[in-house]
């Protein structure tokens, strides 16, 4: 398929944005709608410079709460399906439980993570990881099993150990798989460490994340000040999202077919 | 004339998947060293279930199969196999993948890096070590996928239609290349293809395969002796060799029809 052009890639989420704040302004001027049900672009703007002290460090604990989560289910999650991955019967034994914790809602758990992990970061952390490690371990696993049929017949031809199966071929096979895994769960991290923030952060008694600051700005009333939060929460998860993405590029660029070049 | 040593021997072999026909039956074959044999008959005749025999990859169903004197499993030292894919891992450089079957051997890295770069100066590919596959073309793929299966001066070559997805000019190439690289390193061969041509240029014996089930239903020699170039192509006697081979597939494939 023809690749769009570089402008229109930059130029049409532009235009596309600013319609959506000349609709925005139109409903408020036609509908009269009041600002503390949807305040104005500029008003939101204006609350956020003025919580900006708060906005930020705000966003740096949840920054914090979300990298330990994503970190633990990164690592604990490439370990687990390296683990099922390459036995059968650990696959079979274990998997099946895997997805009936997936097909828990969080919500329902997390009183019990409160009363196990304790409020606050480790209750935060413990949310923020049970969210974003189940892709990774779906995609990892699915990857290590995918390895391409013909190369483990090369390897077995070479008489090559299970150890050298594993590291030499199916988990660089599984490396873009376990990448897009990362990508997935980089979306939900941040949204995980802000409900749990919202949920068990306010118990420990404001560790001052933006799920707390959520809390206590629909406490205030203060509506702009609450989109200001979803505004900073959105740039929070975009930053995680592009440095996966620029991890998926680094490890991936030089050889993957999701990345070919045109040059050759 | 001595008989040269087998290298492979089939006797009375047959080969099922599970509970289903037999894919081969009572197969009977010798292969001395030094033979360069093309396997050719009908899609789904078991040419390439011979080859995965031989490997070790799949075990018989029933009868004996010896391979350089031993099971197919213990000789898998001294043997190599091309996919019809080149099988090059795509995170490896050109470099690296020549060294991947050495390197899983247990070679010394300054050894295995100078066999490397030899092989790969032999199949015309030195300049391109620090790429990696995907800016290859299909027939540089398949160099490389050579060079890393004579890494191991395999005394038995076993090739599953390695040229099969190449252009005819390629495919001509390599098919020089391959014979020029057996002359340097001496190996016995086990070669399956579908075209006709292709076995009489490379082959001394061409064996001829029927299908439901594989059984070989004839063998034509072809005695071009050793040094074979671009120029035999256009002779009558390999047109009429390839005209023999042709009738006879001919004749299997009305049979399996």
């Amino acid at each position: 398929m023809k690749r769009a052009p570089t402008w229109m890639i930059w130029l049409l989420p532009v235009a596309s944005g600013l319609f959506f704040v000349a609709i925005w302004l139109g409903v408020k001027k036609v509908g009269g709608v009041s600002d503390w049900l949807l305040p104005t672009p500029g008003q939101i703007l204006n609350a956020a410079v003025q919580e900006r002290g708060r906005l930020l460090a705000a966003a740096g604990n949840t920054a914090l709460g979300a990298l330990a989560g994503f970190s633990l289910a990164a690592s604990g999650g490439m370990l687990l399906a390296l683990c099922i991955g390459i036995s059968r019967p650990l696959r079979a034994a274990f998997y099946p439980w895997l997805l009936v914790l997936q097909m828990t809602p969080v919500i329902v758990l997390t009183p019990i993570i409160v009363l196990w992990a304790g409020p606050g970061f480790p209750g935060i952390v413990t949310i923020t990881w049970l969210i974003s490690f189940f892709p990774i371990v779906a995609n990892t696993t699915q990857g290590l099993l995918s390895a391409d049929q013909n190369h483990v017949g090369l390897f077995r031809m070479a008489n090559a150990s299970s150890w050298q199966e594993l590291w030499r071929l199916r988990v660089p096979s599984a490396m873009p798989y376990y990448l897009a895994g990362l990508r997935i769960a980089a979306t939900l991290a941040p949204i995980g460490a802000i409900f749990g923030e919202y949920m068990v952060g306010n118990a420990s008694g404001g560790s001052g994340g933006l799920g707390f600051l959520v809390y206590v700005y629909n406490t205030q009333i203060k509506i702009p000040a609450l989109f200001a939060t979803a505004l900073t929460s959105c740039l929070l998860g975009f930053i995680f999202v592009a440095t996966v993405a620029l991890l998926n590029w680094a490890v991936l660029h030089k050889w993957h077919d999701s990345f070919e070049r045109s040059d050759h | 004339m001595t008989a040269a040593p087998s290298i492979v021997e089939f006797r009375e072999v047959e080969k099922r998947y599970g509970d289903g026909p037999p894919v081969l039956a009572r197969m009977n074959l010798t292969l001395a060293r030094g033979d360069f044999i093309s396997l050719i008959g009908p899609s789904g005749c078991g040419k390439s279930t011979v080859l995965k025999l031989v490997s070790g990859l799949n075990p018989p169903t029933s009868g004996d199969l010896t391979v350089l004197g031993t099971s197919p499993r213990a000789a898998r030292d001294r043997q190599a196999f091309i996919f019809q894919d080149a099988t090059l891992l795509p995170w490896l450089t050109v470099q690296k993948n020549t060294e991947l079957l050495m390197c899983l051997r247990g070679t010394e890295e300054s050894e295995r890096r100078q066999q490397a770069e030899e092989l790969l100066a032999l199949v015309g590919l030195d300049k391109v070590r620090a790429y990696y596959p995907r800016q290859l073309s299909g027939g540089m793929k398949m160099r490389v996928s050579i060079a890393r299966a004579l890494s191991l001066a395999p005394e038995l070559l076993l090739l599953d239609e390695p040229f099969g997805a190449l252009d005819e000019m390629s495919r001509f190439r390599l098919n020089e290349e391959l014979l020029a690289l057996r002359s340097r390193k001496p190996f016995t061969a086990m070669f399956v293809t579908h075209s006709v041509a292709e076995a009489v240029f490379l082959s001394n014996r061409i064996l001829v395969m029927g299908a439901h089930p594989g059984r070989i239903v004839a063998e034509v020699a072809v005695d071009f002796g050793p040094e074979r170039g671009p120029n035999l192509r256009a002779g009558h006697a390999f047109l009429d060799k390839v005209n023999e081979v042709t009738r006879l597939l001919h004749r299997v494939e009305a049979a399996v029809a």
